[in-house]
């Protein structure tokens, strides 16, 4: 059995990227406090079910993303359940040749990826409806495997896979679209090219 | 060997690492002869890479270590909420 005065000591080195988690899932800091210091709260109180040995930074996410399913989200007025509509595979690859001259700007030390703030990305993740924005932060920021999300998400593998697949298409979608906002990208005309 | 088709439908689960030894080793056959998905391949490969990279940059409010273990100490009477009822 795991003891209570060992929880501190080996579950505080978390803190950082649960507090990074709940701030994607509530998209506010004050919430994201909150959220994580009752995640540690509930924590500390079923320390004595954590089997030692067993990975404790999966078992503290399952408990944030509970915390934040039963307490946050019936709060907030986004549907729990959407559809993001059909968006083609590859969206934000197959849009690349358009935004061949914003990356030739750049500075060679500079990956293709940074032409996106930290910023535009958090938000085109934040944007996600939940029941896709769980799956891709658990898997895309956390690392987290199919079957882990899927107990934290209390989903079945396959709905975790194509939440993930959805989920991901529609973050490039809207990553395409900041660029496009910010005129990196020029019209691809193939017809033009045709001729 | 994969056609890309197949290929492309396996991408996610190849880069998540969720695919059983000898359907990656059939992919990854492909992705040796075939230019177009392993450049596909790489940029979804980066594009994961990035996305964690952007979302973890977030720093942890001065304080919030201090008043969670303050939690510990104070939730005396282990109702889950801190001081008297």
């Amino acid at each position: 059995m795991a003891d209570q005065q060992d929880f501190a000591k080996q579950a505080m080195e978390f803190a950082p990227q649960l507090y990074s988690a709940a701030l994607r899932m509530t998209r506010n800091p004050a919430d994201a406090e909150d959220l994580v210091q009752e995640a540690y709260l509930r924590g500390f109180r079923s320390f004595h079910t954590f089997q030692e040995g067993t990975n404790l930074r999966a078992w503290l996410f399952r408990i944030l993303t509970n915390a934040y399913i039963n307490n946050y989200r019936a709060k907030q007025r986004r549907p729990q359940e959407s559809d993001l509509g059909e968006i083609e595979d590859l969206y934000l690859y197959r849009r690349l040749g358009s935004m061949e001259t914003a990356a030739a700007a750049m500075s060679a030390e500079e990956q293709f990826l940074d032409l996106f703030t930290d910023d535009e990305v958090k938000q085109a993740l934040e944007d996600l409806p939940d029941n896709f924005r769980l799956p891709v932060l658990l898997a895309d920021v956390e690392g987290f495997a199919y079957k882990e999300i899927a107990e934290m998400l209390d989903i079945p593998i396959g709905t975790v896979m194509s939440r993930l697949h959805r989920g991901r298409k529609a973050m490039q979608r809207a990553l395409y679209e900041y660029a496009e906002a910010r005129g990196l990208t020029q019209p691809l005309d193939d017809e033009a090219a045709d001729s | 060997m994969a056609n890309c088709n197949e290929t492309i439908r396996e991408l996610d689960a190849f880069l998540d690492g969720e695919l059983s030894d000898d359907v990656r080793a059939h992919i990854h056959r492909h992705l040796g002869e075939c230019t177009d998905c392993l450049q596909a391949f790489d940029f979804q490969a980066e594009l994961k890479l990035a996305i964690r990279r952007k979302c973890t940059t977030d720093e942890l409010p001065p304080g919030l270590l201090g008043r969670i273990e303050m939690c510990f100490d104070a939730d005396f009477d282990d109702d889950g909420v801190i001081g008297p009822a």
